[in-house]
């Protein structure tokens, strides 16, 4: 079995939203969605604050309330853990998005586009009038990966195979990868680091896990110099 | 404390999803009491009639707001997991079953369409319940009272039709209605004590004025208007059709401030801090 994941090192993402910028020109996506965004976060109390870009989007779980809501079935878990959305199926009625606890499904009715009515040159190549009036999400490039696959290339690892967003990270803090497989990049991250993942109390079991700090290993301390 | 985009109110469902929740509420919360109040069959058919109404007029409200209105029956494809989807098989089970109902003056059919009816209510609540990105919804206690303001809703309305038809209020009504608004209130009162630490301020306090007002205008007020009106008889019709207006207005109020007021999302939350910097 796969399950396709992706992993945001918080040590390593610089807050640039070139991943975001990316899955736009991408996906030509209209200009008030975003797929893929980054999060610019103040975490604790003065003094000691700290500023933390949290990478966020569909989180493709594994147990995800939007497909259980889904009326039309137009929400889909593939075997390898994508969630999808049929937008010959979806009917528009948002329920998915107030089911979604990560705020990652948008609905726009009208086409818009970056710089006012003229699209420009990737925005009217990538146009889809069927993504007008239903719910579109991040789809993990799930079009890169099934044909990245199909030329038997790895996704995760091979450019052509891996999603935009992971490809244009400038400082390696976005992996893709298959955690079934113990041997890919990112179950060797996972085993390697201490992760979390979004509101995992809500038990949608959330295909994106964030890195924190390093596994703590015998002889150091979280946070600091050996003993 | 994490400080980044705090919940903000879902921009999902507006006053058209409301108006479902509010008038099919209302709506078969009538029909409930139609069945099982006796009436002239004509007066029957005409409370039959508007609960059905009702209950179209909210699920057009909700068609009206999705994106692909043409592939309404879509809604239909998925029994096994959407409320949704089995609010709309009850619906056109309702509409059939009071159809007949119309059409036959059964009795034995106006209490299937009662049943149905509360099944209805059922799944709207569930549809709310299941919206795990709400935290004012996700609350299991909300399936109960969406229930209990919806049955109070529909005895607020009776009262109103008894009056305007010219029909003393009937005793099922005025105990329907007197069940209804406290088992509403304690149902509020529930709900609140369990979703209360969920809740962003902004959403605590539309929620809060909202639950005090089904205690006070929502049962208070209708029960001191009761005993009011079976104290002075003269002002009998007078006190039903006021305190029918308080319990339905109510509750109206409360499902409007739900979808429309406390209907935050949940935000994003970090765990743990990025630890940066080397190791020795």
């Amino acid at each position: 079995m796969t399950r396709w994941v992706m992993i945001a090192d918080l040590r390593r993402c610089v807050g640039c939203q070139t991943c975001t910028a990316a899955c736009k020109h991408t996906n030509a996506t209209p200009p008030e969605v975003q797929w893929r965004r980054v999060l610019d976060m103040e975490v604790g109390e003065y003094p000691a604050v700290k500023r933390v870009f949290v990478p966020v989007g569909c989180m493709h779980c594994a147990d995800p309330p939007c497909m259980h809501v889904c009326p039309s079935t137009a929400t889909r878990r593939r075997a390898d853990g994508i969630v999808t959305i049929d937008y010959d199926l979806c009917i528009g009625c948002g329920y998915c998005a107030v089911a979604c606890p990560y705020q990652a499904r948008y609905k726009t009715d009208k086409a818009s586009f970056a710089y006012g009515d003229t699209p420009m040159e990737n925005e009217a190549a990538m146009f889809d009038p069927k993504r007008l009036g239903v719910a579109t999400k991040c789809t993990f490039c799930s079009d890169r990966v099934d044909a990245g696959l199909a030329r038997g290339l790895k996704p995760g690892v091979d450019p052509e195979a891996t999603p935009a967003c992971v490809n244009s990270c400038i400082a390696g803090a976005l992996h893709f990868g298959d955690k079934e497989d113990p041997q890919s990049n990112v179950s060797k991250l996972l085993d390697e680091n201490e992760h979390f993942r979004m509101h995992e109390e809500l038990g949608t079991d959330p295909g994106f896990y964030y890195l924190w700090d390093k596994t703590v290993k015998e002889g150091y301390e979280r946070g600091g110099g050996g003993k | 404390m994490s400080y980044g985009p705090r919940p903000w109110i879902q921009l999902h469902w507006d006053a058209r999803a409301a108006l479902n929740f509010i008038l099919g509420g209302t709506g078969s919360g009538f029909i409930l009491f139609a069945a099982f109040v006796p009436l002239s069959p004509h007066q029957s058919q005409a409370a039959l009639l508007i609960g059905l109404a009702l209950v179209a007029a909210g699920l057009t409200a909700v068609w009206i707001e999705t994106g692909r209105k043409l592939r309404a029956v879509h809604v239909f494809f998925n029994p096994m997991t959407s409320w949704m989807t089995r609010e709309s098989f009850v619906a056109l089970a309702l509409f059939a079953s009071g159809t007949a109902t119309l059409w036959t003056g059964a009795p034995q059919l106006a209490v299937l369409t009662a049943a149905i009816a509360v099944g209805f209510i059922y799944c709207q609540g569930r549809i709310l319940r299941a919206s795990k990105g709400i935290p004012a919804w996700r609350e299991p206690t909300i399936t109960w009272l969406i229930f209990w303001t919806a049955v109070a809703e529909g005895a607020g309305l009776f009262l109103i039709f008894s009056a305007l038809a010219g029909v003393p209020v009937p005793t099922p009504v005025g105990g329907g209605l007197v069940l209804a608004v406290v088992a509403r209130g304690v149902a509020w009162s529930a709900y609140r004590r369990r979703v209360e630490a969920d809740l962003v301020p902004k959403a605590r306090t539309a929620l809060e004025l909202a639950g005090k007002q089904l205690y006070q205008l929502g049962a208070i007020v209708p029960l001191a208007l009761l005993v009011t009106g079976g104290a002075l008889s003269s002002f009998a019709t007078g006190a039903a059709v006021l305190a029918g207006i308080a319990a339905l207005g109510a509750g109206w109020r409360f499902k409007f401030v739900l979808v429309m007021r406390a209907a935050y999302n949940q935000g994003f939350a970090l765990p743990h801090v990025p630890v940066r910097g080397g190791r020795k």
